[in-house]
């Protein structure tokens, strides 16, 4: 029995989209990658202090000081351990990726809710995309995007959009039936049915999905070290082809400092919708 | 009266493709063979029916029986599969989607049986919805939405959220969001019916009293009989999808059309239905209060009876004259019932249930006066029309004439005072 070609055909794909679509895809990757970096310079302007007040001011309104006090003991933690840039770095990837997920997710999710069939078309494209391990996601960014944070940034996207757009999709599927029937029986039109409340009745459920979506940028973003992407992932990366545990350890702390503060901080916005009191 | 709305020949099939169950339809199949056949459900067979301008139109049948699916073909919330929807002469079953909008904003609105509030607005957001989705200014739908909040009893209550507020209260709200859309036309969809009892009537007797005000053409869907009689000015019955009996609550109640209602009505308390005003006599015989004792002896004779209602020139009850005080009165040699002691039996208003009458009756040996708003006698009621009100085959209050004589009971006062004058110059011996 002969095996179906597939590895071939796919490479023959990719062979194709780089050599008609390569520059475009080359001065877009440029400058995105610029833009990567002067937000990153940017914020090293920032005092290290002052960025931790931030921080923990924010983690102060959406949830209470018990966060706050936890938030710069975490950041002055990692600022102590000398791994300030680092931090910073990856800061950045995990909010452009996460940004960038839940700009497309979004609308795709509104979309799915709204109108079953393409919730049927995406849902299998969905279950590929989260199943697929995310190694497998480096290699194209790779290829199209060489080594950097602009196929990291890729990567992660891809990665960390499939909560966004099932939990959108999830919520304003879940709006119960008779508030729809209320906008519809006053009257409202699809985009005032949508965004007076489907949207908003939807809203703790898709800051749920915001918050997966955070999460699994950052996890994504310490992979996507191996590509070329700096900051902590990088750190860890280092430490294991060089054995050295203790410093992989305080890389590895630092990474969970971060994905506790921004879960805690995206779980209360979320649930500080989910009361209804503003 | 003007007829709002006109249903004719509204089916409803539940499926892809209805074409195929209509065409098993018309060939005059039934739900279930329908269901066996296609695999689609009728969801209401070939309803027709009208609801005149101004009245409450009860629907009424169990759960499953389509109540629901025609109210919400009524605002095309569900498409209906053929016939016709004509209201205000105009079929909207062949809008488009921006009239359909239109007619939904400006002649419909609706209430729900959970409440369906926005738990992510205010009292005040909620009510102010259906302006607010028609465009109308900030400044002007809140002022309309606080009027129609003061009326359904929640002012104060404006800046609080869904979730602080009572069943009572959510539907309170929701009523509220209903009326501040000024349409011609309520659709409540079991609107009590998540209520608590007590909550509940408190709410029927609200509506009932809004009505008086407003005038709406409500359709009110229930599966409670009580609430369906206490509100209606008339019940449509249906079962399986299909109408069985259209009718006001007493044709229900006295002649249902077949056995399937009967079964309904026959645990009706029909104390609660009937009113004062169903069973009460017309207020015959009277006396004037200027008449003298003799007057009321001659009358009392002619009658049969041991006592008579007195009366003023505007027919207010003065109270009761029984045989022993019009002897003593001659005796004493009165010659006016006004310098006589009457005696004052139970007095109920017109609207009063039957239920209640008993209850006033029991204490008293005396007959019952009826009097309406205006304090005027305009019936009287005695024991055995009670007792016949209540036996089971009573079917309407008084024969066809007499009901006419109760409808302007006023010429009819005029004629008997002139005729007891006259006999009273008569008897003047």
């Amino acid at each position: 029995m002969t095996k179906i070609p597939m590895a071939e055909a796919i490479d023959k794909v990719v062979k194709w989209l780089q050599i008609n679509f390569g520059e475009s895809i080359d001065a877009f990757s440029d400058s995105f990658g610029d833009l990567i970096k002067y937000l990153e310079s940017y914020l090293a302007f920032i005092p290290w202090w002052l960025l931790i007040l931030l921080f923990a001011l924010a983690a102060w309104r959406v949830s209470g000081w018990k966060l706050a006090v936890g938030t710069i003991l975490g950041l002055a933690f990692i600022f102590n351990l000398q791994l300030w840039p680092a931090f910073l770095s990856t800061l950045v990837l995990v909010f452009i990726s996460a940004l960038v997920s839940i700009v497309m997710g979004i609308p795709l999710g509104i979309i799915a809710g709204r109108n079953y069939r393409f919730h049927r078309i995406i849902s299998p494209v969905l279950d590929f995309m989260q199943t697929m391990p995310s190694f497998v996601y480096l290699i194209p960014a790779l290829l199209f995007l060489g080594i950097g944070t602009v196929p990291a940034v890729f990567a992660t996207v891809i990665f960390a959009m499939p909560p966004a757009i099932r939990f959108t999709d999830l919520g304003i599927r879940q709006v119960p039936v008779d508030l729809v029937e209320v906008g519809e029986a006053f009257g409202s039109t699809p985009g005032q049915l949508l965004w007076k409340i489907q949207l908003p009745v939807a809203l703790p459920t898709i800051m749920a999905g915001i918050n997966q979506t955070m999460m699994l940028s950052l996890s994504m973003v310490v992979i996507a070290s191996m590509i070329g992407a700096g900051g902590l992932g990088a750190g860890v990366l280092e430490a294991i082809a060089q054995l050295k545990i203790g410093m992989g350890f305080e890389y590895g702390i630092a990474v969970v400092i971060i994905a506790i503060i921004l879960d805690r901080l995206t779980q209360g916005i979320g649930s500080s919708l989910r009361t209804g009191d503003k | 009266m003007k007829e709002k709305i006109i249903v004719k020949n509204l089916v409803k099939v539940f499926g892809a493709n209805p074409q195929k169950a209509l065409a098993l339809l018309k060939e005059g199949k039934d739900k279930a063979e329908i269901l066996n056949e296609t695999g689609f459900t009728v969801g209401v067979n070939n309803v027709s029916f009208s609801v005149n301008a101004g009245e409450i139109f009860v629907i009424m049948g169990l759960s499953g029986s389509g109540k629901s699916t025609i109210l919400r073909c009524l605002n095309r919330l569900i498409e209906p599969s053929a016939g016709e929807i004509i209201v205000d002469g105009t079929d909207i079953t062949k809008l488009n989607a921006k009239q359909l909008r239109k007619f939904r904003q400006e002649k419909t609105a609706m209430v729900f049986q959970q409440f369906a509030l926005l738990p992510h607005r205010t009292v005040l957001d909620n009510t102010v919805y259906g302006l607010e989705v028609q465009g109308i200014p900030k400044k002007e739908r809140e002022e309309k939405a606080l009027k129609i909040l003061e009326i359904v009893g929640l002012k104060g209550w404006e800046d609080k959220y869904p979730s602080q507020l009572s069943g009572g209260m959510k539907q309170r709200v929701g009523l509220a969001r209903a009326l501040t859309n000024d349409a011609d036309i309520l659709l409540m969809d079991e609107a009590f019916s998540a209520l608590d009892p007590l909550i509940r009537e408190e709410m029927q007797d609200e509506l009932l009293s809004l009505q008086q005000k407003m005038n709406k053409t409500i359709i009110f869907i229930t599966h409670d009989l009580n609430e369906a009689l206490k509100l209606g000015d008339r019940i449509a019955f249906l079962r399986d999808g299909a109408l069985i009996q259209v009718g006001t609550p007493e044709e229900i109640t006295t002649h249902p059309s077949d056995d399937y209602v009967a079964k309904f009505v026959r645990g009706v308390d029909r104390s609660k239905i009937l009113t004062a005003a169903d069973i009460m006599k017309k207020p015959q015989p009277l006396i004037p209060l200027r008449d003298g004792p003799n007057v009321a002896l001659r009358i009392m004779k002619e009658h049969g009876i041991s006592s008579v209602f007195v009366v003023d020139r505007e027919r207010h009850l003065q109270g009761i004259i029984t045989v022993d005080a019009a002897l003593e009165a001659r005796k004493a040699g009165i010659m006016s019932l006004s310098e006589v002691e009457l005696e004052h039996g139970p007095v109920v208003s017109e609207e009063t249930p039957l239920h209640d009458t008993l209850t006033a009756m029991v204490d008293s040996k005396l007959p019952m006066g009826v009097v309406n708003q205006d304090n005027k006698l305009v019936g009287i009621i005695v024991r055995g029309s009670i007792l016949a009100a209540l036996a089971p085959d009573y079917s309407g209050s008084d024969s066809e004439d007499e009901l006419a004589a109760t409808a302007s009971p006023d010429h009819k006062l005029v004629f008997a005072e002139e005729e007891m004058e006259q006999e009273s110059a008569n008897s003047a011996i």
